[in-house]
């Protein structure tokens, strides 16, 4: 099917279209590859994780949904390194440096006392003294659309402003893994569009493994390759979607997906929707 | 006590400043009132002396220098015991803040020393040290010593522990997350702190003075009560709350500088 070019200026002949397409979105990733075995994680009596197994290609989007105390956070935090597992295993295909995987949380977390900038040079870790840190902070900044907000205290950002500004100093260490845990979640409706737009854009372009943990099914589906269903402690559903990027919010295929994953959320409640 | 201290300051400060002049519009008047009641003679001159008469009796002790020299003595006292008190307590603070063992090791002996209150001191004080030096300054020292502790401790136990965290996974070390982190957020409290500091610095060291001294302010007006001098009473006294104003803006402007980034400190 493909069709093939002969470039006139560098005489080289080159594929384009179907494959050309394709291998724009499968290009080789950075991203780690992520694989989980046999889980468990309690706190207490309570049982959060019980036994989870899971593989992650390299670059994938991964969404994990799950009705609030499921363990999604637990299982986040701990492929972050934030939590130590009780027994079974995270492992990332090789040895990884703290820098190569980074967590997005729920609060911008920024440094009160640190302008814009003195915040994203946060994220280099243990590189934040070498002279192009601040070259780095700045292309980070530029990365989310923040340039001009680099000599600003937190205090005068927005909220999605300071959610940007977290999201330039995990990425400013060019991370390989990145778990966001419901980075989104305290923002208004029309800043958490544009901000799905940012991490969908800057996903692409840094290509690293992402894993996203929301209690929102729409968010899940309009940007993850594939969304996990957690439901006591375990993984209840897996759900490639096949959907061409960029998705169309309010899509029929997305809604009829949503839809689905949704009914499988709270079909696991005893007697129905509450 | 912190946020009371706290709360008001985070509302005058967001009014725009042409307060240099304002500020003093109150203390202005009353000494205009005085004056005229003085002059009146509402006032008898043994009861209170007219701000004019006092003004003389200052410029006379001025003159002499006497005055410069007591102001001086009393300056030299009030400095050395804060920074001796203040040190010991900020380190305690520190210790205790950040090292669960030595609070359970110091916390309960400092809270029952603090109960006491250290002005009772003053006869042990006498007799252990006699009028010297070294009396005025352990009073002060110890004075000054319990707002900084408390309040460094109190800053450095609530800091944000997510901010803690944060700085955990982007890989800061013990030294570099206190500098960074811990210090920073404990900032606020202990400007709190180093305020109250000041104020029970002057009490301290008036009171010691007043009793037992050979020299200083509260000397000064401890001898012209002997002579009935009430011209130079009156003058310590304005010269007290003078002292007291002049350390509290100096705090405060240091505050404005190192906590430029705390919203109550910006220009809307």
């Amino acid at each position: 099917m493909s069709e093939v070019v002969f470039d006139t200026q560098s005489g080289d002949i080159l594929t384009r279209t179907g494959e050309a397409s394709q291998s724009q979105s499968v290009r080789p990733s950075r991203g780690l590859p992520l694989t989980i075995r046999h889980l468990r994680k309690s706190f207490g009596n309570q049982e959060v994780l019980c036994g989870v197994d899971l593989h992650v290609p390299s670059g994938q989007f991964v969404a994990i949904v799950g009705r609030s105390g499921c363990g999604k956070s637990t299982l986040l935090r701990l492929i972050a390194g934030l939590e130590t597992a009780d027994t079974g295993s995270i492992s990332f295909g090789e040895q990884v440096r703290r820098q190569d995987i980074r967590m997005m949380f729920q609060e911008p977390r920024l440094l009160p006392w640190a302008r814009a900038l003195g915040n994203v040079q946060v994220g280099l870790g243990e590189e934040r003294n070498e002279p192009d840190a601040q070259a780095r902070a700045d292309l980070a900044l530029a990365e989310v659309g923040l340039s001009d907000r680099r000599g600003n205290w937190p205090a005068v950002l927005s909220g999605g402003q300071k959610q940007r500004v977290a999201l330039a100093r995990a990425l400013v260490s060019k991370p390989r893994v990145l778990a966001f845990d419901e980075p989104l979640g305290a923002l208004d409706a029309l800043t958490r569009i544009f901000m799905q737009q940012l991490l969908e854009r800057v996903w692409k372009e840094e290509s690293f493994t992402a894993v996203l943990v929301t209690h929102d099914v729409a968010e899940a589906v309009a940007l993850a390759d594939r969304v996990l269903l957690i439901q006591d402690g375990r993984i209840a559903g897996d759900f490639e979607i096949n959907l061409p990027r960029p998705r169309e919010r309010g899509s029929a295929d997305l809604a009829q997906l949503e839809g689905s994953i949704l009914r499988q959320l709270l079909g696991g409640q005893d007697n129905g929707v509450s | 006590m912190s946020l009371i201290e706290t709360l008001p300051r985070l509302r005058t400060l967001r009014v725009p400043r042409p307060d240099g002049l304002i500020q003093w519009i109150v203390p202005l008047c009353i000494i205009v009132i005085w004056q005229i009641a003085c002059t009146a003679g509402f006032m008898p001159q043994r009861v209170l002396p007219a701000p004019s008469d006092v003004a003389v009796a200052g410029w006379k002790l001025l003159r002499s220098g006497e005055l410069l020299r007591n102001i001086w003595v009393s300056f030299w006292r009030a400095s050395i015991g804060f920074l001796i008190g203040g040190s010991i307590g900020f380190a305690f603070g520190l210790a205790n803040g950040l090292s669960k063992l030595s609070g359970q090791l110091t916390d309960t002996t400092l809270q029952m020393v603090r109960n006491v209150p250290h002005l009772a001191l003053i006869p042990l004080v006498i007799l252990w040290f006699g009028i010297d030096e070294t009396a005025k300054l352990f009073l002060v020292a110890l004075g000054v010593f319990f707002p900084i502790y408390l309040n460094t401790l109190h800053g450095i136990r609530n800091v944000d522990p997510q901010l803690i965290e944060m700085g955990r996974t982007y890989g800061m070390g013990d030294i570099e997350l206190f500098r960074r982190v811990i210090f920073p957020g404990a900032l606020p409290s202990i400007f709190v702190g180093l305020r109250f500091a000041l104020g029970i610095m002057w009490l301290t060291l008036i009171v010691a003075e007043t009793i037992a001294a050979s020299s200083g302010l509260g000397y000064m007006a401890m001898q012209a009560r002997e002579f009935m001098q009430i011209d130079i009473v009156v003058l310590s006294i304005l010269i007290y709350a003078l002292l007291g104003k002049l350390a509290d803006s100096a705090s405060r402007a240091l505050e404005r500088i190192t906590l430029s980034w705390h919203p109550a400190f910006q220009k809307a």
